[in-house]
């Protein structure tokens, strides 16, 4: 082999879609989780164990559980999400795969949505599906919990959304964990707020369809804004780096 | 235009400036504030409600005005760090963070103050207080994430993503808010309306607004200096400056 001859550079396939690109990045993020199955679990673990702590550390009264269980449920699966926000970008980040994430033609705002919804689907929307068997263990009646369901299934991927600005603005720093949660549980409040808002509403009789507009335009909003900010945050942060 | 733009991006001109501008900033603000203040806490009548303790206004509003007005000018000039890379821009964020998040803890204790008195209670969880606790929390956020990143660039141009998407939120977590909870009294100060108060009561607290506006200008500027002379202190005119002030 001649030594002295150019090192022939990788043509560029600009020929992918961008949707193509999105999808293989995020089958890509889904395949990678399904082999760190206990990354899987982690969140949804803690999410049924700070759950418990409530009727334990407060009051095992059915009343004061009922009045107060979606708003438990709620917080415990900001917090979850919040503490698996950390994974969202930081194994990419070591092994180097984000910096060729970056040099991709496509986008990268649309690669880090695709990323975000494959870190929603693998920890917000397990949570979803956890929300009833632990809502019932909080005696929470079956209109609640349904209405419960519902919110979080709009307002977890917000939560998502707007913890990947966090990720991404904390990526590689030291205490990168209590930074993130920092920076981030200002954002969620407003999603908190109206995702029990709405449980509560619902408990009342009243019409939910309001306040389910109002998380469905957060939904929105985040999508349609959090990829730019968490790619601008990802540009910072790697170039830091 | 373009060249007072220029300008506008140099420390150095930017030293200049504020060393001529200082002393009448500071002149001009500690006058209107003690104007306000003696003219607020010692002449303005009773409020034929809440009595004396309603005179507590003089400082709470303008420091609840300034900790809302910094961020917006902060976040500007995060717009200014990321689109122009201007120097200046970065170092106003930096310095100013943590006087807003003073005057938002002044807001917080001096409504605490008052709220004891008035509500029977030190605190309540009520809309406009919680977004100001939220505000706190903004500013510490901001003020965490700067110190944790130890290249001066990246970390102002992070916090200047972070302060944008806490500007974008900031409305949306007050109308989350004051629909979640409100027993807060209504904005005493709005420009645009003509006051709900007695004129007596009006103008002390305009002119302690005014006076904390300009004392802040004189604080952001003396902050601005210090981490300007920080950040260029390898450049030969903070040497020559540092050499001439020696002698």
């Amino acid at each position: 082999m001649n030594v002295n001859a150019p090192i022939a550079l990788k043509k560029v396939d600009s020929s992918v879609g961008v949707f193509q690109a999105m999808v293989s990045v995020f089958l890509r993020d889904v395949r990678v989780a399904f082999r760190q199955r206990q990354d899987l679990l982690n969140p949804l673990l803690f999410f049924t164990m700070v759950v418990t702590l409530f009727p334990l550390g407060v009051s095992p009264e059915v009343a004061f559980l009922k009045q107060s269980g979606a708003g438990i449920l709620w917080v415990a699966a900001l917090l979850s999400v919040l503490l698996s926000l950390d994974h969202l970008f930081r194994h990419d980040f070591d092994d180097g795969t984000l910096e060729q994430l970056m040099l991709q033609p496509q986008p990268l705002f649309l690669l880090v949505l695709a990323k975000t919804m494959a870190h929603w689907l693998l920890t917000g929307l397990p949570l979803v599906l956890l929300t009833p068997v632990l809502g019932l263990m909080l005696h929470l009646d079956g209109n609640s919990v349904a209405t419960l369901c519902l919110t979080l299934l709009i307002g977890t991927p917000v939560l998502s959304l707007i913890g990947s600005i966090g990720a991404a603005l904390t990526l590689g720093l030291r205490s990168a964990g209590v930074l993130l949660s920092l920076l981030i549980i200002p954002l969620y409040i407003p999603v908190l707020i109206f995702g029990t808002g709405t449980v509560a509403a619902a408990a009342e009789g009243a019409q939910v369809s309001g306040y389910l507009a109002l998380m469905g335009a957060f939904l929105v909003l985040a999508l349609t804004l959090a990829p730019f900010a968490s790619a601008a945050a990802l540009r910072i942060s790697l170039s830091n780096s | 235009m373009w060249q007072f733009f220029h300008k506008l991006g140099s420390p150095k001109w930017f030293f200049g400036i504020a060393n001529r501008f200082m002393p009448w900033l500071l002149a001009g603000g500690l006058i209107l504030l003690a104007a306000g203040l003696v003219w607020g806490l010692a002449f303005a009548p009773k409020d034929y409600l809440q009595g004396n303790s309603y005179r507590i206004i003089f400082i709470h509003v303008p420091s609840a005005f300034l900790a809302q007005s910094i961020y917006i000018m902060m976040a500007s000039a995060a717009v200014v760090t990321l689109v122009w890379r201007m120097k200046l821009a970065d170092v106003f964020v930096k310095s100013v963070a943590p006087v807003g998040l003073m005057f938002t803890f002044l807001a917080l204790f001096t409504g605490a103050v008052w709220g004891k008195p008035t509500w029977g209670t030190w605190w309540v969880w009520d809309a406009r207080l919680t977004s100001m606790l939220i505000l706190l929390f903004l500013y510490g956020g901001a003020i965490a994430l700067d110190r944790s990143i130890n290249d001066e660039k990246s970390a102002a141009r992070a916090v200047a993503v972070l302060v944008l998407v806490g500007v974008v939120n900031i409305p949306i977590i007050k109308y989350s808010v004051d629909w979640w909870n409100t027993l807060h009294q209504p904005a005493t100060f709005k420009l645009t309306e003509k006051p709900s108060m007695a004129m007596e009561m009006w103008v002390p607290l305009l002119l302690s607004v005014l006076g904390l506006y300009l004392l802040f200008g004189w604080l952001a500027c003396l902050r601005m200096k210090t981490e300007i002379l920080v950040r260029e202190r390898r450049t030969r005119w903070v040497k020559e400056l540092v050499l001439a002030g020696r002698k």
